[in-house]
């Protein structure tokens, strides 16, 4: 009992420390853009502080969805030779991933929900005008995102198997993510060539589109393309995958094991 | 002292012979430090598309923050934060025992074994934004204000040393202190803006919790010359407050501390 209460105590410090960590990415850039807003007569690009508050609200939710297997697992992976025992299992080895991180993603739901209020009631984000649709199609856009970015990173990852020095061009890959995604600011406070660059790439569905599925002003034409363009992008890289994939393999011999 | 001295100066010999071994680390330090400052001067550049000035502060005296912020990151990610992270992990596995039986002050000797060398990239590139800020002012800085700014910036960077080993020493007590990198990165993203902007509770936090707004904003509002005497005389008292507080915690947890193998 005594053991037990001392993990507990352990992990709430530990998870405490993480969130703390984890908010304050979005924290400060609605700071920034609230007090631009606030110079600017109230409204930046359409966005009123308030705006702000809940799409880097909604930013921390879809932040955690996309939380996914990272490309330095793949690295660790591939190099230390662990693949070799899930090559031998009769699926996939990237549906083991898939499952384990979307059956991770309930649990973080729902140690979201009290920081979500926490933030509501410091920010005070303008949240009227929510509809049924919105959220339902809210629900299904963070699982594309999940699904879209999880490909990514693993496309990202599977360049392991052709070098082993790769953690520039991951830099470089979620400094580009950063920019053209919405996760720096939404998508239309970007100079308009730069929205047009990002029309062509796909980190804008990850990021920016499940937020303002919920919170934006979309309308329902585009809130059913956008759930057509997650669709688009997953089989887009689901096949690059499965194709680097069937490259990558022959690449790899084992380590051990 | 002397003793001191050369116990710091061997530690550093080693650290910096330690990271000559891997010298394409370089390389990928000083892309790594480019990717960072491209991202800053993009959200700089974004803020200033839609605004002329960031709750009194102009570009380029944003531009002196960023420099400051980059310059300390690197300090703290050279200097501070390694020998931190060795001393968590010595503190969790029981293996502090080592540096307890030397004949030395154990708080200087857990504070000064590990350098990084390449972290000193971002020094430099610290201090070439800020040059390139300080150019775009056209202020006149003088030899005052580059002492007072020099100095400023080295009660920040004890301040933040002070910040740390607290945090490290919670370890005593608590063990698992891995999220703590993550904490403090987080907090210390929020200097990359003036402390200013941000709203009261968030500012004191930033203040006198996590003493961010010491080692960054204050320093740069010397070199766009805006302080008063008041936040310099209560830089000085705050840094010693937490040197002497750190210090207090860092005995007690030694207390607590008992050994894993002897």
């Amino acid at each position: 009992m005594k053991i037990s209460i001392l993990v507990e105590f352990q992990y709430h410090v530990a998870n405490y420390f993480y969130m703390i960590g984890m908010i304050a990415e979005p924290v400060i850039y609605l700071v920034v853009w609230s007090t631009v807003a606030n110079a600017q007569g109230g409204e930046v690009g359409g966005y009123t502080p308030g705006a702000f508050a809940a799409y880097y609200i909604v930013w921390t939710l879809v932040r955690n969805m996309n939380i996914v297997f990272t490309p330095y697992g793949w690295e660790g992976y591939i190099q230390r030779g662990q693949l070799s025992g899930e090559l031998l299992r009769p699926i996939h080895p990237l549906h083991n991933h898939i499952s384990f991180f979307a059956g991770w993603k309930v649990v973080v739901i729902v140690l979201w929900l009290p920081l979500a209020v926490a933030l509501t009631l410091i920010f005070k984000p303008t949240l009227d005008d929510i509809t049924f649709l919105e959220v339902v199609v809210f629900f299904f856009a963070i699982w594309g995102a999940y699904l879209i970015r999880t490909m990514l990173l693993s496309l990202l990852g599977m360049i392991t198997f052709w070098t082993t020095r790769v953690s520039a061009i991951y830099e470089m890959f979620f400094a580009v993510e950063l920019i053209l995604s919405g996760r720096l600011v939404p998508m239309s406070l970007m100079p308009e060539w730069v929205q047009r660059i990002a029309d062509f790439l796909p980190f804008q569905w990850t990021f920016g589109y499940p937020i303002e599925s919920l919170v934006g002003r979309l309308t329902t034409t585009e809130l059913f393309s956008g759930l057509g363009m997650q669709l688009l992008w997953i089989v887009i890289t689901t096949t690059m995958v499965s194709v680097v994939w069937k490259f990558g393999i022959r690449r790899f011999s084992a380590v051990g094991n | 002292m002397n003793r001191i001295i050369k116990l710091i100066a061997t530690y550093l010999r080693i650290g910096i012979m330690n990271e000559m071994q891997y010298r394409i680390n370089f390389f990928i330090q000083l892309l790594q430090s480019l990717v960072a400052l491209g991202t800053g001067l993009v959200g700089l550049a974004l803020v200033f598309d839609h605004t002329t000035e960031l709750g009194g502060w102009s570009r380029p005296e944003l531009l002196a923050v960023m420099g400051v912020h980059i310059l300390m990151g690197g300090v703290i990610r050279a200097a501070i934060q390694p020998n931190m992270q060795t001393l968590a992990s010595n503190i969790q596995e029981g293996t502090l025992d080592f540096a307890l039986t030397k004949p030395v002050d154990s708080q200087v000797i857990v504070s000064v074994r590990e350098f990084r060398l390449w972290q000193v990239v971002d020094v430099l590139m610290g201090l070439s934004v800020l040059g390139w800020a300080v150019n775009e002012l056209q202020g006149q800085i003088g030899l005052g204000e580059a002492v007072i700014f020099a100095v400023m910036l080295l009660l920040g960077g004890i301040m933040i040393y002070c910040f740390w080993l607290m945090l490290t020493s919670s370890a005593f007590w608590i063990i698992r202190v891995y999220e703590m990198i993550n904490l403090f990165e987080g907090l210390y993203a929020a200097g990359r803006w003036p402390v200013g902007i941000y709203p009261g509770w968030l500012r004191s936090m930033l203040t006198f919790l996590v003493p961010v707004a010491f080692a960054v904003t204050v320093p740069s509002e010397i070199l766009v010359g805006r302080i008063d005497v008041l936040t310099l005389v209560g830089a000085f008292a705050l840094t010693a407050g937490l040197v002497i507080a750190a210090r207090f915690i860092w005995k007690l947890g030694l207390r607590n501390y008992s050994g894993a193998s002897a």
